[in-house]
């Protein structure tokens, strides 16, 4: 007998221990963030500004941001893969969502290093 | 007692409809299907499936006031009235609360539902530690009545390419037997996107399984040992 099933396709695995990983990531920026503001000796502007200006601050947030956008990117396309049939549309939307992901890190680390 | 039922004959309606009645109970009738065998008695245009009236053969499995389970065992005295019936959901119905289940049982079909062992075969059975043994429990009880795969939004959406609850339950069965020699073959059959990664641990599996099985951590278990294979 012909087997004609497709099962396996050998990936899946990666991107759910990823979500995992990321969210971990995101809980230790989010803290370190709270931490950081609580510390501010005072809640104004030029604080905020300084603050910002740290280079721990920076990195910190740049890592945050690789794993919002690969978390993002795994709950959209899981979202996807459920609710949209047609492959077609299904990778055109995927090509949009990571292009609009790549978009939004490259604005973020422009805001971050810019002035 | 009153009762409001799913209604669908395709060669005579046009589109399914709730049908109610009131029916005189027995002091004998204890659990729902009785109630329907005794509305049967009455209407005999309703139909739906049951055998072993004892909660082991899984044929009578119905939404039951919008949770699936099993009528025979599903006590009268603890429904609300009027007790609203419904065929098992995201499965074509066929009549009435007869579903098709093709899909399901495709899905099952595709774990390999059986030990796989190529090694000669030994003067008597192939053995288990006590142990062994143990691992299997929670998970051979399972009687496939397909409570919990209709119960996961993610079979609604993908039950072609989702294995469901039911089907990694005993996929994860397999893989935990020591008699079994196809671990890797299994693992590779199940690391895929849609057939295990559409479980997000929702657990409408376990809140509506009759026999008090647990499929998510089934599932877990399966993706514990992709893990350690990976890493």
């Amino acid at each position: 007998m012909v087997n004609r099933q497709v099962v396996g396709a050998h990936y899946g695995l990666r991107d759910w221990i990823a979500q995992r990983a990321t969210a971990v990531v995101m809980i230790a920026y989010t803290l370190l963030v709270l931490l950081a503001l609580v510390m501010l000796p005072k809640f104004d502007y030029w604080h905020w500004k300084a603050l910002w200006q740290l280079d721990l601050m920076r990195y910190a947030t740049v890592v945050f941001l690789v794993a919002l956008l690969f978390h993002a990117w795994i709950g959209v396309r899981n979202i996807f893969m459920d609710y949209i049939k047609d492959a077609g549309i299904r990778l055109t939307l995927y090509v949009v969502v990571i292009l609009a992901l790549i978009a939004y890190g490259a604005w973020a680390i422009q805001i971050l290093w810019g002035n | 007692m009153r009762l409001s039922i799913y209604r669908y004959n395709p060669d005579v309606d046009e589109k399914p409809y709730m049908q109610d009645y009131d029916i005189q109970l027995e002091p004998t009738d204890r659990m729902l299907l009785d109630a329907l065998i005794r509305l049967k008695s009455t209407d005999d245009t309703f139909s739906f499936r049951r055998s072993c009236r004892e909660g082991v053969c899984g044929s009578d499995a119905m939404n039951i006031n919008g949770k699936n389970g099993l009528a025979c065992i599903s006590k009268i005295a603890d429904l609300k009235e009027p007790v609203v019936i419904r065929p098992l959901p995201g499965l074509p119905v066929i009549r009435d609360l007869i579903v098709d289940m093709s899909q399901f049982f495709k899905q099952y079909h595709s774990v390999t539902p059986y030990v796989v062992n190529d090694t000669p075969r030994p003067e008597t059975e192939r053995l288990q530690s006590p142990e062994d043994r143990e691992e299997l429990n929670g998970l051979y009880e399972c009687i496939l009545c397909a409570c919990c795969s209709t119960a996961c939004p993610s079979f609604w959406w993908n039950p072609d390419k989702f294995v469901g609850p039911a089907g990694l339950l005993q996929a994860y069965r397999f893989i935990a037997d020591t008699r079994d020699q196809a671990t890797n073959e299994r693992l590779d059959n199940l690391e895929d996107p849609y057939r295990l990664f559409r479980c997000h641990s929702i657990m409408n599996c376990v809140d509506v399984c009759p026999k008090g099985l647990n499929p998510t951590k089934a599932i877990g278990k399966i993706k514990d040992l992709l893990v350690k294979r990976t890493v």
